[in-house]
């Protein structure tokens, strides 16, 4: 992936890329093409108050290498999206619903971004670290 | 007494408006979930609400149908109901207290949880564990493959009408129970691994116990066998009924039994084992069907080689010790702690504080009964991890629904959702 990748770490045995998360569906597609054909995740960790605050994480694994990769997008707060990749896996669909719901990153082209888990008319995103777990709401 | 006609209409009435509200309330649920319902009247197709009690969904899972005749043109799953946010309960825990917490994700396969959590701690951590451990790890996994396998088979031939099936797997599932039971004290919420090994080295009679249920197994195996697949009534409600093919398990992000049975050669212990996997000998069975009736018979041998595999285990148990050498992370032993001051020292500051785990993150997958069961922590080099979330089997399954039930008739909708052995529990943490 040249021009692509900002940074590569390999550590305990698993690969880790980093992406701007501008061409995440440039990365996916050249990633598949590689031979890394089983999307298994897409999550997100908040790494507030750091900045940027979210870093996507999709984990892809190759069923003819045995091998994983772990891609991760790093995205801001003020405009928490990234666009969706479920053009190139459509299992990216119910994934991306829950880092939607439970973190508020926005899927651009996402045919369907609703609320997966938590009910329609719930506010805040829960899995932020910033979200209150006590007291009164 | 007379009967008050005049009221009885009026009931009636309310009846009839409460029930079209109610039903304009489904319209517009579903409407907004994948526009299901968007020419509802013009395509004379009508929207059908199942679950989330319906005892067929094996859960809390609603379905929204959008049905044509007894056509199924749409089917789109409501989840949630289940949700109790363990992912975020974990921020607030020890590593170790975590551990509890994976029993009840996947209420079917609790030691399965608990492997790929401990491992992937274990993995943050650098640790090395006792082949001992190891062996009783892959044992106590398998027993519960078996278990999660005959819980899938009684309830499945329950939905279809094999009403027999349950009792019979049932009585074998309590015998697994009572081994859980005597190894760890509990029947399901077992939290009897731990960071480093196991809780407990297993009572005397644990192994015997293991013997005796590994012998008694595979007749039982032939005896439903015998029940099911001659049965005309199965074959019809299975063959053919809910396919998949390879392409789209995979793009679907299928894994388990229902990926092996579209003809896709994968099984995590074999291909990236875990915990010592690569030291046994077991066949990973495979079918090209793709249907309900292949992912039934991929469940059948997986059972028997279940078998194999513990058996295996059972043979080769080495002997040393069940948890590793590191005072630091793994309870003392309570006899030690009783005696030296140092093991009581580490005893209370792992109880208080927890220990530390150097930073960085981790994925450690897993094959569960239900596919690919991963885990994947983030640390920060604290006692609390930073993030902890679970890849869940089910979860992806469930997208492959749709795929399998459009264009098929409603009673297959059944047939496919017991076919592809879906726990809510795992599907909404």
């Amino acid at each position: 992936m040249p021009g692509v990748l900002t940074d590569a770490l390999y550590d305990r045995e698993e690969m880790t890329l980093t992406v701007p998360r501008e061409k995440i569906i440039e990365a996916v597609e050249a990633i598949k093409q590689a031979g890394y054909n089983f999307l298994e995740d897409v999550t997100c960790v908040d790494l507030y108050p750091s900045a940027p605050r979210f870093q996507v994480t999709y984990h892809i694994l190759s069923h003819r290498l045995k091998q994983r990769i772990r891609l991760i997008a790093l995205v801001d707060e003020a405009d928490a999206a990234i666009d969706s990749i479920i053009s190139v896996w459509p299992s990216a669909n119910f994934y991306e619903r829950e880092v939607f719901d439970l973190f508020g990153v926005r899927f651009n082209f996402h045919p369907n971004l609703i609320r997966i888990m938590m009910p329609d008319e719930w506010e805040g995103h829960p899995l932020r670290k910033d979200y209150p777990v006590e007291g009164y709401r | 007494m007379p009967i008050p006609t005049e009221n009885f209409a009026l009931e009636n009435e309310l009846d009839t408006e409460r029930r079209n509200s109610s039903l304009n309330d489904v319209i517009q649920d579903s409407a907004r979930h994948n526009s299901v319902a968007a020419n509802t009247a013009k395509d004379q197709t009508m929207v059908l609400n199942m679950g989330p009690q319906h005892p067929s969904t094996h859960g809390v899972l609603r379905l929204l149908l959008e049905i044509d005749g007894e056509t199924v043109v749409k089917c789109a799953p409501d989840i949630g109901y289940l949700h109790t946010g363990i992912e975020k309960t974990c921020e607030a825990k020890f590593y170790q207290q975590v551990v509890p917490l994976t029993d009840r994700i996947d209420y079917l396969c609790p030691m399965t949880n608990n492997l790929a959590y401990c491992l992937a701690v274990e993995k943050l951590i650098g640790m090395e564990i006792p082949e001992r451990a190891e062996y009783l790890r892959v044992m106590l996994n398998e027993l519960t493959r078996i278990q999660s396998h005959l819980v899938w088979l009684g309830t499945h031939a329950l939905d279809l009408g094999a009403l027999t099936m349950f009792l019979y797997c049932f009585r074998e599932r309590e015998e697994l129970m009572r081994i859980f039971e005597n190894v760890s004290g509990q029947r399901m919420m077992t939290s009897y691994f731990r960071i480093g090994g196991l809780a407990l080295e297993p009572p005397i009679d644990f192994y015997a116990q293991v013997q005796a249920f590994l012998k008694m197994m595979p007749g039982k195996i032939d005896e439903y066998e015998n029940l099911l697949s001659g049965n005309p009534i199965w074959i019809g409600r299975t063959k053919g009924v809910g396919q998949l093919s390879a392409e789209d398990a995979i793009a679907l992000g299928v894994t388990g039994p229902p990926l092996r049975a579209s003809g896709v050669d994968w099984d995590l212990r074999r291909d990236m084992p875990y915990s010592g996997y690569e030291k046994f000998q077991f066949k990973v069975p495979i079918s090209n069907d793709g249907d309900v009736w292949a992912r039934y018979v991929i469940r059948m041998d997986e059972m028997r080689e279940s078998i194999k595999i513990a058996q295996q285990a059972l043979d080769g148990l080495p002997s040393g010790p069940i948890a590793a050498d590191a005072p630091k992370i793994v309870l003392p032993d309570r006899e030690k702690m009783k005696t030296q001051m140092e093991s009581l020292i580490h005893h209370f500051k792992i109880v208080t504080e927890g220990f530390a785990v150097p930073a960085g993150q981790v994925y450690q997958a897993v094959e569960s009964p239900r596919g690919e069961m991963g885990y994947y922590v983030v640390s920060d080099g604290t006692a609390k991890p930073y993030r902890v979330h679970m890849r869940n089997p089910s979860f992806a399954t469930l997208q492959a629904l749709e795929t399998m039930c459009r264009g098929k008739l409603l009673a297959d909708v059944v047939a496919v959702i017991g076919s592809i052995d879906i726990v809510l529990g795992e599907i909404d943490r």
